[in-house]
C-alpha cells in the first residue's frame, strides 16, 4: 500500500514544481495522452502549480470517449434484444447515443450488467446457458489483454453463448495523426504508462525520430506526472528529441511479451473510427477472422443505424487538444454530466468531466 | 419462505412469533392499530427512511442494522435523543424466513444498544419479481433537550468541520461483497448508533450543525450545509482519514471515498474555539478514535465545497451525479 502515500507526497510534488520551473525558460506544448493522466492532472491541480508557460493539453487516450457513435448506436440495439444478458464498465452506461444510453435500455427491461472484467462476463455466459451474453470490449493496448483472454476462455469452455463487441483502439496510430493534422501545437507527449506496461515502448522511437519530439512513458500518480513533465521539459529546453521512461517501476522496453502474444493471436489491426475525430487507419484492433465466431457484430447483424452527433458537441477538438473543455460554448451549460452532449463530459477520464467533477466551471480567487 | 397471501393469518403469525418476540415492550405487544405512547415534553424530530441494500447481509452488518441505525443517527444529527422506531417490512414472495428471522434479530440487537423502542410496525408481501428479498422502512421519533440549536443552515464563516473518523468504510465494504469483487481484505461496514457520540460532542462545544454522511458520503453533505448555510467550506484533503484499504479499493475502481457512503461517522462543524474540546471528546469515545479536523468553513465562494489537494492544488468537489461507476482502466 505504499503507492497510498509514496507517489502522492506533498513536500516531494513541491520539490519537482520547482525543478520544472527552474529549467522552463520558454513556453512549451505538451500533450498527456491519457484520460488517466487528465483525470490526475485536474484532480490534484498539477496544471495550477505548473509554470505558465508549460501548457498541458489533454489527448484522446479516454477509451470511452473515442468509441465511435456508431459502435454505441450498435451496442444499444444488442443490448435491448430480449436475449441478451449485456456487460460493460460502469462508465460506458452513461455515454449518450444518438438517442440513448446503455442506462435507459436497462430501464426499459433491457438486461444490462456492469462487470469489473471481461472474465466475469464469461463466467456469465457458464451460468446463463439460454441467454446470449455480450460484453462491450472497448479500450486501448490496456485492457486488450483481458478482452483476448476472455475470448480465448470461452473457446476453451466451448461457449456458445459468448461474443464480444470489439472497439479497440491504439496509440501509437493516435500521436501520429496529431501530429500531422494541421495545426497542430503538441511539441511533446507524456505517453500512458499503462498502455506501455502492456507494450513496451519499442513502437515509440521512430515517431520520435519522425517528429523530432521528445516522447516520455509517465505514470498517474501525481509523482509520476510531475516526474514524466520535468523529463520532458529537460529534453525539450536541450533541443532534444527520443524516448525516455519516467514509469520504470510499471514499463520495461520490451513490455509485456506473453500478453503480447496473447493480442497478436487473437486480434488483428483494422483501420478505425475515433469518436469527434474521424477514421484513422490502422488505428484499432479487431477480432481475427479464426475468432469470428466470438465477435458480436458478426452474430448480431444489426442494420439501419443512423447515427446523429449532436451538432453542439466539439468533442472532437477537445480530443485533439484544440480546445479547452471549459472554452466550450456548452460546457456546464447545454452539456453537464447530467445531459451530456458527448462521451467526454461522462467518462472518469473524459477531459470535460474532469474539468466538470473538479469544478473548472468556476474561476475562484482562493489564496488560502 | 414468505407466501403470497393479503396479510391474514400469514402476517398475524410473523407479529405473534417473529417481530414480537424479537422487539418485545409494552407498547407493541398491545397490539392496537396504532401504538400508544406516553407523552414526552419538549420538541420533537420525526423522520424516516427506506432501505434496500444489496446484498442484505455484509462485513460489520445487515440490512436490519441500517434500518435501526439510519433512522437512529438522522434523528441524532437533528440534536435529538432517539426514542421510537416504526418498522415497515415489505417482503418478496419466496423470501426465507430464516433470513427475515436473522435480519429481525440484527434490528432487535441494534435497537437495544440504540435504547430505541420498536413499537409499531408493518408486513406487507409482494409477488415473487416485485421485490429484492426485503425492503425496510422505519421511522423514528426523537427528544430534542431545551437549548440544543442545531441545523444545516447554521454554519458560519470561521467553524471548523470535524469528522469523527475513517470515510468511505461503509460503501467500500458495500462494493466489496458485490458479485465480481474479490480483495484480499474484508473491509467492514462502520454501521453503528451515533446518539451517543452526537450528545457528548453536544457537550463539548458550541456545535451549529451535525451530518451523518451516507450517501453520497462527505462530499454531498458538505455540499448541502454549504448551499443551506449560504457559506463556503474549505477542506484539506490530505487531513481527511481514509483507510488504506478503504483508499485502495477506491482507486483500483477509479471512485473517490469523499462520494462514498458511512453509516456510523459524523461531521460536526462547531464554532473555532469549541473544535479542540469536540475533537478530544470524539476521540475519547469508541466511535471516533479517528476523528479529525478536515477543514473550515469560509465566506469565500458561497455554496462550493473546496478542497486544497495533497500537493497542494485546489478543486471544487460538486454533487456527485448519482451513483459513482467504476471506471474502465
Amino acid at each position: 500500500m505504499k503507492h497510498l502515500t509514496e507517489y502522492r507526497d506533498g513536500e516531494l510534488a513541491q520539490k519537482l514544481f520547482k525543478e520544472i520551473r527552474d529549467i522552463t525558460t520558454r513556453p512549451w506544448a505538451m500533450m498527456e495522452v491519457c484520460g488517466g493522466q487528465t483525470h490526475s492532472i485536474i484532480r490534484n491541480g498539477i496544471d495550477q502549480l505548473l509554470p505558465e508557460s508549460i501548457e498541458l493539453i489533454h489527448g484522446p487516450g479516454c477509451p470511452v470517449c473515442v468509441t465511435p457513435l456508431e459502435l454505441i448506436d450498435r451496442a444499444l440495439a444488442i443490448a435491448a434484444r430480449p436475449e441478451v444478458t449485456f456487460c460493460s464498465f460502469g462508465d460506458m452506461l452513461r455515454v449518450p447515443g444518438s438517442d440513448k444510453d446503455l442506462f435507459r435500455i436497462k430501464s426499459e427491461g433491457g438486461d444490462v450488467r456492469v462487470v469489473y472484467s471481461p472474465l466475469d462476463a464469461v463466467q456469465l455466459a457458464r451460468q446463463l446457458p439460454h441467454r446470449e451474453v455480450v460484453f462491450f470490449g472497448i479500450g486501448f493496448e490496456t485492457t486488450a489483454p483481458a478482452n483476448a483472454m476472455a475470448v480465448q476462455l470461452a473457446r476453451q469452455l466451448k461457449l456458445k453463448n459468448f461474443s464480444m463487441l470489439v472497439s479497440h483502439v491504439l496509440v501509437p496510430p493516435a500521436i501520429e495523426a496529431i501530429m500531422t493534422s494541421p495545426g497542430n501545437r503538441v511539441q511533446a507527449f507524456l505517453a500512458a504508462g499503462h498502455v506501455c506496461s502492456v507494450m513496451g515502448y519499442w513502437q515509440y522511437p521512430p515517431l520520435a525520430e519522425r517528429f523530432r519530439t521528445p516522447i516520455v512513458i509517465t505514470g498517474f500518480e501525481p509523482l509520476d506526472v510531475l516526474e514524466g513533465i520535468r523529463r520532458t521539459v529537460m529534453l525539450l529546453e536541450e533541443g532534444r528529441y527520443g524516448v525516455d521512461n519516467a514509469y520504470e517501476r510499471a514499463v520495461t522496453e520490451e513490455g509485456n511479451l506473453p500478453a503480447q502474444a496473447m493480442l497478436e493471436e487473437v486480434f488483428e489491426v483494422t483501420d478505425r473510427a475515433w469518436r469527434g475525430i474521424g477514421v484513422i487507419p490502422r488505428s484499432g484492433w479487431r477480432l481475427r477472422e479464426t475468432y469470428r465466431e466470438y465477435d458480436a457484430e458478426h452474430r448480431f447483424n444489426v442494420t439501419g443505424i443512423h447515427t446523429v452527433e449532436s451538432p453542439e458537441c466539439h468533442s472532437g477538438e477537445v480530443l485533439q487538444g484544440r480546445l479547452k473543455p471549459n472554452e466550450c460554448p456548452a460546457f456546464g451549460t447545454k452539456c453537464t454530466p447530467r445531459k451530456p452532449l458527448g462521451a467526454t463530459m461522462v467518462s472518469a477520464e473524459g477531459a470535460c468531466a474532469a474539468y466538470y467533477n473538479y469544478g473548472r466551471f468556476v474561476q475562484l480567487a482562493v489564496a488560502q | 419462505m414468505i407466501g403470497h397471501g393479503g396479510g391474514g393469518k400469514l402476517s398475524s403469525e410473523l407479529v405473534e412469533h417473529l417481530f414480537v418476540p424479537a422487539f418485545r415492550n409494552t407498547a407493541l405487544e398491545n397490539l392496537g392499530d396504532a401504538s400508544v405512547l406516553p407523552g414526552i415534553g419538549g420538541r420533537l424530530a420525526f423522520s424516516t427512511d427506506s432501505f434496500v441494500v444489496r446484498p442484505l447481509f455484509f462485513p460489520g452488518g445487515s440490512i436490519g442494522d441500517l434500518a435501526v441505525n439510519g433512522t437512529v443517527n438522522d434523528l441524532a444529527m437533528s440534536g435529538a435523543k432517539p426514542l421510537y422506531l416504526s418498522a415497515g417490512f415489505i417482503l418478496e414472495e419466496g423470501f426465507r424466513l430464516e433470513l427475515l428471522g436473522g435480519i429481525v434479530e440484527r434490528m432487535a440487537a441494534a435497537a437495544r444498544r440504540a435504547g430505541v423502542l420498536i413499537v409499531t410496525g408493518d408486513t406487507k408481501v409482494v409477488e415473487r419479481g416485485h421485490g429484492d428479498g426485503v425492503y425496510i422502512n422505519t421511522a423514528g421519533i426523537g427528544l430534542i433537550a431545551a437549548g440544543v440549536d442545531i441545523g444545516p443552515t447554521k454554519a458560519h464563516p470561521g467553524d471548523v468541520v470535524i469528522v469523527s473518523g475513517t470515510i468511505g468504510d461503509h460503501g467500500m465494504a458495500i462494493m466489496s461483497v458485490r458479485e465480481g469483487l474479490e480483495f484480499d481484505t474484508v473491509i467492514e461496514s462502520d454501521c453503528a448508533p451515533l446518539h451517543e457520540l452526537a450528545a457528548r460532542v453536544m457537550a463539548a462545544g458550541e456545535v451549529h450543525v451535525m451530518r451523518d454522511p451516507t450517501r453520497g458520503g462527505v462530499a454531498s453533505s458538505l455540499n448541502e450545509i454549504a448551499a443551506s448555510s449560504r457559506v463556503g467550506v474549505w477542506l484539506d484533503e490530505p487531513s481527511i482519514p481514509v483507510q488504506p484499504d478503504v483508499q485502495s479499493a477506491c482507486d483500483l475502481l477509479g471512485m473517490d471515498p469523499i462520494y462514498v457512503a458511512n453509516e456510523g461517522k459524523l461531521i460536526a462543524i462547531v464554532a473555532a474555539e469549541s473544535a479542540e474540546p469536540v475533537l478530544a471528546a470524539m476521540r475519547e469515545h469508541e466511535l471516533g478514535t479517528r476523528a479529525a479536523i478536515i477543514g473550515r468553513i469560509t465566506a469565500d465562494h458561497p455554496g462550493l465545497l473546496v478542497a486544497k489537494t495533497g500537493i497542494g492544488g485546489t478543486r471544487v468537489i460538486p454533487m456527485q451525479l448519482g451513483e459513482q461507476l467504476p471506471r474502465i482502466c
